[in-house]
């Protein structure tokens, strides 16, 4: 993999690889000493034009794992905010000679722009409302946590598909994976043409949830009311949230975060047994390492058939502070 | 009204006795005026002296261009460029956008008042004639604002204008969002006369909207326009022109319901004309799906049925024109996310041989069909159409129907590059630009007579 722009770009092999190479890192995890020195020397640089916890966080935490030198650079205090434009930034950037640029925007495309401007490898971190294909990635590996496959699962994506990257990419990765995907939410916040684009389903009712194996509910902004999207959050929540009448026993739900609560998902099934959310934020780590990986030493570093890393991944020489 | 011939136009040539022209051996096609054949055609005094059997004609001090196995044709009349002059005389100035304009065949072309600071006064106007008459390849006229500042609320000093020599009025670029500006306008142009050309968006239903609102947008999350945000727009403005029995003249239709009602405004007798452009009859919004800015305009393109449904329209005639909206833009400007990036796309230069490869050579549009839209927006906006019949001005665009080339491989006449159909392989291209008898524009190659 050079880049990892979109899902809509990958196959099931692909995203199977991460997947087993996410596999070999969660052992790492489960280490004293949670490093290995597999990207020693090599640097990352993360770029974001946009607000982000989990990403931000998830995404750095995995490039000091694998001991790359790693630039956070966040558009308020940056030359960005003095009007650089991008390519001028990327221009700047790419003077250290990254070997990865992971970048957010608020633009769609934005990505994919970085890619034709620099060696680096890129990776979408979020690109306005296109695509968010790591989260799609770690939801994957989330669910295959879970069922082991997907293929024939039925998700349902319950909310805000209209201004949502996540349900994009999450779509069309389950899609993908042989899952049947159900986009369930208000007329105004579903595209005109999503169902012939995504392959799904759309549905404006929400009373067959019962049929779902996983709820995948969006987050529902609150200022999507004053744009006359939805009423009410009053009248969505009534409408759409999902809660412990609506979540079945054998469901799974899941979210990308942040919650509303008491919007989307009610708080007694954000903290309850079936809920995935803290499995898919620890699954973000991994799933982030495997992708820098796949970028950055898996094209040129030796593989063995099974898919397993090579021996100073499984048997890392333990490496201490830096000096 | 008389039309005008569009020598009265500004540009270099004007006032100026061109030198005597035979093209010799021309296949002379012009399907408005019934002429099909091979002829020599004899330009004398700018104008076409008449058409002899093919290497017959004789006249003193005339210069002989040779143009067997080329097809001499009307010239064409774009009556929507923007020449971004003043203001924005970095992306094009009226010599560079005049020069692209002869390069594509064109003898005569309109430009916006979409500048900045935009046309909305007699000085302007003034100013702008002046520079064309010194700088102008081909002729131009000019078009001011219908609203002071193109803010929508007053009108510009229409009548003032018209007698300093605007040809017409348009706020392109931007819709006229008052129904009551909108009216007012309609019901002073009985007095100011000069046609009223319409940029048709609702502004409430395009929103932030960057592209067609379709399958596409929805894949890529962009916020989409939707096609109504043009039709109802058009059709608001279809029954103010009625009750007030104004003409309008719709600009860059792009939708399958903008053209249903521009039809039915023709039925019910509406004065209305419109015109649709290379970009909207040849790509659809398919090509938006890699985020490539240079297939960023406004209106966006569209579906393939309603690329199908504008080439039917263009064919019957509902659609009177092509018209480029040649809108330049800096590098920069495009070089950015896709919803960042400017609208717009050049087209003078490409616009013939665009359609000529995607429309005629496959069969969907005949020659003739397409040389008469090429030049009816003269029409519209009150002048003479392009004629090959003796005594017409001598506008004529000698086409070589079998060149094959690539566009911009050899640079381009605009000052800016951001064209949709750059590195294209196109078929056909005009070789010899002839405005009111003026050599306008010769390719190099054909000027050397060297092949293509």
């Amino acid at each position: 993999m050079r880049h990892l722009l979109a899902i809509e770009d990958l196959d099931r092999a692909q995203i199977e690889r991460v997947m087993e190479r996410a596999d070999s890192f969660a052992e790492v995890g489960r280490r004293d000493i949670k490093k290995v020195p597999t990207l020693r020397g090599r640097t990352v640089v993360s770029l974001f034009y946009e607000a982000s916890t989990r990403t931000s966080a998830s995404f750095e935490l995995a490039a000091k794992r694998l001991s790359a030198d790693l630039i956070s650079i966040k558009a308020a205090g940056s030359s960005i905010d003095k009007g650089e434009s991008l390519k001028d930034t990327i221009a700047t950037l790419s003077a250290y000679e990254p070997e990865a640029i992971i970048v957010r925007s608020p633009h769609a495309g934005a990505a994919s722009l970085v890619a034709g401007w620099t060696d680096a490898g890129v990776i979408n971190a979020g690109d306005g409302k296109h695509e968010h294909p790591s989260q799609a990635l770690l939801d994957v590996y989330t669910l295959r946590g879970r069922f082991g496959d997907i293929q024939g699962k039925r998700i349902w994506i319950v909310g805000d598909v209209l201004h949502s990257r996540v349900a994009r990419s999450c779509a069309l990765a389950f899609r993908i994976m042989g899952a049947k995907v159900t986009l369930c939410g208000p007329p105004t916040l579903i595209p005109r043409g999503a169902a012939a684009a995504l392959d799904c389903d759309v549905t404006h009712q929400i009373d067959s949830i019962g049929e779902a194996d996983v709820i995948y509910a969006l987050r529902m902004q609150n200022e999507r009311m004053s744009e006359s999207f939805v009423p009410s959050i009053r009248e969505y929540a009534m409408r759409f949230q999902v809660n412990s009448r609506r979540l079945g026993q054998r469901q799974l739900l899941m979210h990308p975060g942040p919650v509303n609560r008491g919007v989307e998902l009610s708080g007694e099934v954000i903290d309850g047994p079936n809920s995935l959310i803290a499995d898919q934020v620890k699954s973000g780590l991994v799933v982030r390492m495997a992708i820098l990986y796949e970028l950055m030493a898996g094209g040129d570093k030796p593989r063995s058939a099974t898919g397993v890393v090579e021996p100073e991944l499984t048997a890392p020489t333990p490496i201490g502070e830096p000096a | 009204m008389t039309d005008r011939p569009i020598s009265s136009l500004d540009w270099r040539g004007a006032g100026q006795r061109p030198r005597d022209l035979i093209l010799r051996e021309a296949s002379v096609l012009d399907p408005r005026a019934g002429i099909d054949a091979q002829h020599d055609i004899v330009i004398r005094d700018g104008r076409i002296a008449g058409l002899a059997s093919p290497g017959s004609a004789e006249l003193d001090g005339a210069e002989v261009i040779e143009a067997g196995g080329l097809t001499a044709v009307p010239a064409f009349f774009d009556p929507h460029v923007h020449l971004r002059t003043p203001g924005r005389e970095d992306k094009e100035d009226i010599e560079t956008g005049s020069r692209a304009a002869a390069a594509g065949g064109y003898c005569g072309i309109l430009g916006m008042a979409n500048t900045q600071p935009p046309v909305d006064t007699a000085g302007a106007i003034e100013s702008l004639r002046e520079r064309a008459g010194e700088d102008a390849c081909v002729p131009v006229g000019f078009l001011a604002t219908v609203t002071r500042g193109m803010k929508g609320d007053e009108l510009t000093d229409m009548a003032e204008l018209i007698d300093v020599g605007a040809v017409g009025f348009s706020d392109d670029g931007l819709p006229i969002r008052s129904a009551r500006v909108m009216r007012r306008a309609l019901q002073y142009q009985r007095m100011a006369g000069a046609q009223i050309a319409l940029h048709e968006e609702d502004p409430e239903l395009s929103g932030a909207g960057v592209m067609h609102e379709g399958e596409v947008s929805a894949l890529l999350g962009m916020e989409g326009v939707p096609s109504i945000s043009e039709s109802t727009m058009i059709a608001r403005d279809a029954a103010l022109a009625l009750y007030e029995d104004a003409r309008i003249h719709v600009q860059h239709l792009s939708a399958r319901e903008s053209i249903e009602v521009v039809a039915r405004a023709k039925d019910a007798g509406i004065q209305i004309t419109s015109e649709a452009t290379p970009h909207h009859l040849t790509l659809t919004d398919e090509a938006v799906r890699a985020l490539d800015s240079r297939f960023k305009m406004n209106p966006p393109l569209r579906t393939e049925d309603d690329r199908q449904a504008l080439i039917d329209a263009l064919r019957s005639g509902i659609v009177d024109c092509i018209a480029t909206d040649h809108a330049p833009h800096a590098a920069e400007e495009k070089e950015v996310p896709f919803e960042q990036a400017a609208m717009g796309v050049t087209g003078l230069e490409t616009a013939f041989a665009v359609i000529h490869t995607d429309l005629i050579v496959p069969g969907i549009l005949d020659l003739g069909t397409v040389i008469d839209r090429m030049s009816a927006g003269a029409i519209a906006f009150g002048f003479e159409l392009p004629s090959m019949s003796p005594d017409s001005e001598a506008h004529i665009a000698l086409l070589d129907l079998d060149a094959e080339w690539e566009a911009g491989a050899d640079g381009w006449e605009s000052r800016s590059h951001n064209s949709c159909f750059a590195g294209r392989k196109l078929r056909g291209r005009c070789q010899v630009t002839i405005a009111a008898g003026h050599v306008a524009f010769r390719q190099r190659s054909f000027a050397l007579g060297v092949a293509t």
